[in-house]
């Protein structure tokens, strides 16, 4: 075995972990924000994760068409892209929820979770048949920002491109703002305190409704924020690329503890970097026995394990009933 | 001030109050006082909007309230220290007071109710950063107490402020109840202590079974012989 290999190689593994880990915690906390208010897992999250991968591709697209693309600096594109994919995915949120979860609130808790599974392959379809009409094609490709693939050599085997830098960056912005927002403002303690208690909340005077709907809208953007980092990093995006992601992210929440948002900050690093270590690793620690294509066995194996130990979650707090 | 005629409310089709009336005047403390299952709890929740009452009126200073929602009826200046006090046990002690003035933007004003909330309760100053949940009982009392004054209301819905308490406690919180109606806060207590609850009212009532049985002064009920029998353990 080669060891200075294995040494080279691991800042860039380390940075591979962490651009998917920040992707992941993005998503994961759609779950985890609803999950703590209403007890539910928005299965239709994954779905609107990447509609907001498909408004950065449109409007990647549409500057492109009309040539202006190559004419504006790359950050003010970068922040068009992310601006339209949050508003698009937060208000597709905060749609589903008022149509497809709202009338069920006070069914049987399955009731709204076949709901949820609903919407996600009615908008799967409904983005496929959307841009099947616009565009008679729903595998879209986003056209690269030649700046973002700079790439600098930090050593012979490391490098790093601008897109990554930006991914992270990105990320940390939206998780640094979600935690100001949420423990540092009155509307953010609302949202806590609807989470923990919703009749005390409204006899504070807390219309639960709004919170509710603002905690999806929440969700859906930083989900619409991660859909176009995706698609601006991986490049190819169809209808159907949520739905691994979304269960990645999911799994992510669990992990850091459903329900607890700094939980699912951590829980989707880890993720992310178990599976890039996987990827990298596996391979080469077991002499090309197992391959790259085990990485999901391995990290999903490693959660188990977690979960084995400590079933809250890494950062799940056992909430001591009220007396 | 408040006036509740003839409400019913039923869960799910078993009827809770069967025709429930009673008044408060502006500056009382009033008593309600029952047995388990007596409605105590429903009435209060239907004045507060977390339960529509079948029919019935409830009308506060010439507004009704029935059929509006629990965070627009706080609007009207009543707050509800709920059953079981219900504080938000991860928020800390300042971020649950100021949960209380939700609604409210006048910043200085919260400021002084927070003052005056804070020389009310001393110990919720010491525990100020804290996180409720590690308050004892008799703290969280006080906080759910406290976080309902925050409103800076007008009517103050009291369920069961003694429960759970050491006798010591619930001296403390009863005397601290008279202190907030010296104030100028109109109450609506209900208590199971009803030794306790007509040593501070004003006037009471008497529930059984979803319909008041009897009303009178804190003195008449003392001295009425079904109420010494029934609730003063004679």
């Amino acid at each position: 075995m080669d060891f200075q290999l294995l040494v080279d190689i691991f800042p860039q593994v380390l940075l591979d972990g962490l651009i998917l880990g920040f992707m992941y915690a993005l998503i994961a906390l759609g779950y985890t924000m609803v999950y703590g208010v209403l007890e539910f897992i928005n299965f239709a999250h994954s779905e609107i994760f990447i509609v907001g991968a498909f408004a950065g591709v449109e409007i990647l697209l549409g500057l492109k068409g009309a040539g202006w693309l190559d004419g504006l600096p790359w950050p003010l594109v970068l922040l068009l892209l992310l601006l339209a994919g949050m508003a698009v995915s937060g208000l597709l949120a905060v749609t589903v929820e008022r149509i497809a979860y709202r009338p069920l609130r006070s069914a049987p808790r399955l009731i709204p979770l076949i709901s949820a599974i609903g919407v996600s392959f009615f908008l799967q379809d409904l983005i496929r048949l959307v841009e099947s009409i616009w565009r008679n094609a729903f595998n879209l490709v986003y056209p690269t920002l030649d700046a973002l693939n700079l790439r600098f050599e930090l050593t012979e085997t490391i490098d790093v491109s601008v897109k990554s830098i930006v991914v992270i960056v990105a990320a940390l912005g939206m998780l640094w703002v979600l935690h100001l927002l949420v423990n540092r403002t009155k509307i953010g303690t609302a949202i806590r305190a609807v989470a923990e208690d919703q009749a005390a909340a409204s006899l504070m005077g807390i219309d639960v409704n709004r919170i509710i709907s603002l905690t999806f809208f929440i969700g859906g953007v930083m989900g619409g924020a991660a859909g176009v980092l995706f698609g601006v990093q991986y490049g190819l995006i169809n209808p159907y690329s949520g739905f691994i992601p979304g269960l990645k992210a999911f799994t992510a929440a669990v992990l850091g503890g459903i329900g607890n948002i700094p939980g699912a900050m951590l829980g989707g690093i880890v993720l992310g970097l178990l599976e890039a270590f996987a990827a990298s690793y596996l391979s080469l620690l077991t002499g090309g026995a197992f391959g790259a294509e085990y990485k999901d066995i391995f990290a999903f194996s490693v959660l188990i394990l977690i979960l084995i130990f400590r079933p809250k979650g890494l950062l799940g707090e056992i909430v001591r009933e009220r007396a | 001030m408040l006036s509740v005629e003839a409400l019913e409310v039923a869960y799910g089709g078993i009827p809770a109050l069967n025709g429930v009336a009673l008044g408060v005047d502006r500056g009382e403390i009033v008593a309600l006082l029952g047995n388990n299952g007596a409605g105590k709890t429903t009435t209060l929740k239907t004045i507060s909007g977390l339960l529509r009452p079948l029919r019935g009126a409830i009308v506060l200073e010439g507004e009704s309230l029935v059929g509006a929602p629990a965070h627009r009826i706080v609007l009207k200046g009543i707050a509800h220290v709920p059953e079981g006090r219900r504080i938000f046990n991860r928020l800390t002690v300042r971020e649950n007071l100021m949960m209380g003035a939700y609604p409210r933007h006048d910043a200085a004003a919260i400021a002084g109710d927070l003052d005056r909330v804070l020389t009310l309760f001393p110990r919720l100053e010491e525990r100020i950063g804290q996180v409720a949940g590690t308050l004892s009982g008799g703290e969280q009392q006080m906080l759910a107490i406290g976080r309902a004054l925050m409103l800076s209301p007008r009517l103050l819905l009291l369920d069961e402020p003694s429960m759970g308490l050491a006798p010591v406690l619930v001296e403390q919180i009863f005397e601290t109840i008279v202190d907030i109606n010296r104030q100028g806060t109109t109450i609506l207590l209900v208590e199971q202590n009803a030794a306790m609850a007509l040593a501070i009212a004003h006037r009471g009532y008497v529930l059984e079974t979803g319909t008041v049985v009897l009303a009178g002064t804190a003195a008449e009920l003392s001295d009425n012989a079904d109420v010494r029998r029934a609730y003063l353990g004679e």
